[in-house]
């Protein structure tokens, strides 16, 4: 059942990277939304939840937005994953300010080892994004804490919803 | 139960996620030579246990071979080793004819140089005896020897014949006992009769009290019994022994090595003496 909701949420996020997220950023910031999934995942799920979610959300990127070599971001996803499962059990990370790190940390550890491995195999010429990459960290981790919020929110609301609509029938 | 497995060996998982992004991306990247890098591992890898069989392989071929070689080897090395023992025999064969050709030659040279009339001889047997020192060659009657003809060799005087057959003849040597041979000592010119002892050794006898002999002097032949030209080597004083003013003894180390000898030459060519008698001379024979 778990299982299932992660393959949605990737699906998701899949879906939503390649229509909606050209609207939500601009020039050279982006967002990564199945990175966000892998890493909320990995926090909600612990290591090997966030290594396989990373692993198959990876490789799927890869084959259907990819151009380079398929591969390379499902290893990169995937160590992100496992890192930041070992990171959601190994420390507290309940609070908005540790989850933002742990999506910025992850977001430049992803973008260095996907640059990296296309460098080092002569895929792509990347230049010094360094700009592009602290867009994309920031803006990720802001999609990710807002991703924790709603999450924690919505079965709150939808608690308070029911009890206010008793409320009334009494 | 088997998640929870799972996730106590995250580690491992990881490590097996690791590499099988490893190798997927390795397929898809191309060496610097072209080939595909998961290839190329795989070759690289496949080639090293390749390479391991091939020499364990050839480790075993190696052994049996050298084995079978061995085998081989052996038949060869004794055909060999006969085909040496022939090329040993006839390596002294031919060194032994090379010998007789230069002992052949040695006497060809003092037949030129002596202006006698000789005829060569092998020497086809000897006597080992001490009392008689003599040996057979192989000419006789047949070839013109007669009695007490005059045999010699390069080095020196040998003896004379003393039984002429018709085919061989039995040579007295100097060194026989009973054999003796007019001498004088070619630098002082003194004269004496050297005998043999039945060894290795000559005396020289019937020297003058006042004739001056010393030891390493030049021993010839004195011509003077009618059967030995004169002035061929006897041999060289080695021992001067004197007893008052006479000589008590006088040793002569030949000049031949009798028992080296191969061929000889009779001296075919009458002494002076001959000449004048008309009949052979006889030798000391007592």
């Amino acid at each position: 059942m778990k299982a299932a909701g992660i393959l949605l949420a990737i699906a998701l996020a899949l879906a939503a990277q390649t229509t909606i997220a050209r609207y939500i950023t601009s020039g050279t910031v982006t967002v990564d939304l199945v990175l966000v999934v892998v890493v909320y995942v990995a926090l909600t799920s612990g290591s090997v939840a966030g290594l396989l979610t990373g692993t198959v959300a990876g490789l799927i990127q890869d084959s259907l937005l990819s151009t380079g070599l398929i591969g390379i971001g499902g290893l990169a996803k995937s160590i992100v994953g496992f890192v930041s499962g070992i990171v959601g059990t190994q420390f507290i990370v309940s609070q908005p300010l540790p989850r933002f790190l742990v999506f910025f940390v992850a977001t430049i550890a992803h973008q260095a080892i996907t640059i990296g491995l296309s460098v080092v195999l002569g895929q792509q010429s990347f230049g010094t994004p360094y700009a592009a990459v602290a867009g994309e960290a920031l803006v990720n981790a802001v999609v990710g804490v807002a991703a924790f919020q709603l999450s924690e929110l919505l079965p709150g609301a939808v608690e308070r919803r029911r009890m206010g609509k008793s409320r009334l029938r009494r | 139960m088997a998640i929870l497995d799972v996730r106590q060996r995250s580690g491992y998982l990881f490590l097996a996620v690791m590499l099988g992004h490893v190798i997927l991306i390795s397929a898809q990247v191309n060496s610097r030579s072209g080939v595909s890098v998961l290839e190329s591992v795989t070759f690289g890898l496949f080639s090293e246990v390749q390479r391991g069989t091939s020499t364990g392989f050839g480790g075993v071929r190696n052994v049996w071979s050298r084995y079978i070689g061995l085998r081989q080897v052996e038949a060869e090395n004794a055909t060999l080793r006969r085909e040496l023992d022939d090329v040993k025999i006839q390596f002294q064969e031919r060194r032994a004819l090379a010998d007789r050709a230069r002992g052949l030659q040695a006497l060809l040279d003092l037949r030129d140089r002596s202006n006698l009339q000789t005829t060569a001889a092998d020497i086809i047997a000897s006597s080992p005896s001490p009392d008689f020192r003599t040996m057979t060659i192989d000419k006789g009657t047949l070839y013109g020897l007669q009695p007490d003809m005059a045999v010699i060799a390069p080095g020196g005087v040998v003896g004379r014949i003393v039984i002429p057959t018709l085919r061989a003849s039995k040579v007295q040597l100097l060194i026989d006992r009973n054999a003796a041979v007019g001498a004088l000592i070619e630098r002082s010119r003194a004269q004496g009769v050297a005998m043999g002892g039945g060894d290795q050794r000559l005396r020289l006898e019937y020297v003058s009290e006042t004739a001056d002999v010393i030891v390493g002097d030049l021993v010839v032949t004195s011509g003077i019994e009618g059967i030995f030209p004169k002035g061929f080597t006897i041999g060289t004083v080695d021992a001067v022994e004197k007893s008052g003013p006479s000589y008590k003894r006088i040793s002569i180390r030949p000049a031949v090595d009798f028992s080296s000898l191969e061929e000889v030459l009779v001296v075919l060519t009458p002494t002076p003496i001959h000449q004048a008698e008309g009949s052979p001379a006889q030798g000391k024979n007592e």
